[in-house]
């Protein structure tokens, strides 16, 4: 299992990572800045983590995901600070022998990690900022 | 007893950690939760604010040390 937080993403060193003799697909989703949201421009993005706990909160849906599906491995990639429109920003992935269970298991690795991960995101348009999903 | 200080907890409080006083000192994170809520009355505006205790999701239940690393955790936006 490949689990970090970074400071800018490595696709190639997740694609390698899950790269097995083993594996017959892999599937990667990357998320990235978008330009737009609630109607507004986004200029940019910036990420802020409890490292120590969101690795191992990384960890143990990473192992979830592990115990859920027969996968032969397992990536998880986020970033912190900055990150312009267009920029990726967090990668979750996964190797298995047949390609219905890296798809499940990379979709249930990004729903998992929006939901329980400390990370924080501030989006920040052409004329204010916001913490996003932090006031009802 | 020190917490931790995230996202908009640390810009509201302005400040990346809270000093609780000793003679305030919480048992529980159940009163720890209503320490912030008297003390910091705007982080109780947040939608929710979950409180960890080292590096762990702690229920209200969960009793505190001195030697515990506390933090208060905003609502995750991560992703």
């Amino acid at each position: 299992m490949l689990v970090e937080i970074v400071a800018e993403i490595d696709l190639n060193r997740a694609f390698r990572h899950l790269q097995t003799e083993g594996a017959g697909g892999i599937n990667l989703f990357i998320g990235t800045v978008r330009d737009h949201a609630n109607g507004k421009k986004v200029r940019l993005l910036e990420f802020e983590a409890y490292i120590p706990m969101a690795l191992l909160e990384m960890q143990r849906i990473g192992q979830k995901a592990m115990e859920r599906w027969a996968l032969e491995r397992v990536v998880i990639q986020h970033v912190t600070g900055e990150k312009k429109v267009g920029e990726p920003v967090v990668i979750t992935g996964a190797s298995s022998a047949h390609r219905a269970a890296a798809f499940e298991a990379s979709r249930f690795l990004i729903d998992e990690l929006k939901k329980t991960v400390p990370i924080w995101k501030k989006e920040y348009y052409e004329d204010s900022s916001v913490w996003v999903n932090a006031y009802p | 007893m020190k917490i931790l200080l995230f996202g908009i907890a640390r810009e509201i409080a302005g400040q990346q950690r809270l000093e609780v006083p000793p003679d305030e000192q919480p048992e529980t994170v159940a009163d720890l939760r209503a320490w912030v809520n008297k003390r910091y009355g705007a982080l109780a505006g947040l939608k929710s604010f979950a409180i960890a205790v080292d590096n762990e999701y702690a229920e209200d239940h969960v009793k505190l040390y001195p030697s515990s690393e506390i933090a208060l955790i905003p609502p995750v936006s991560g992703g």
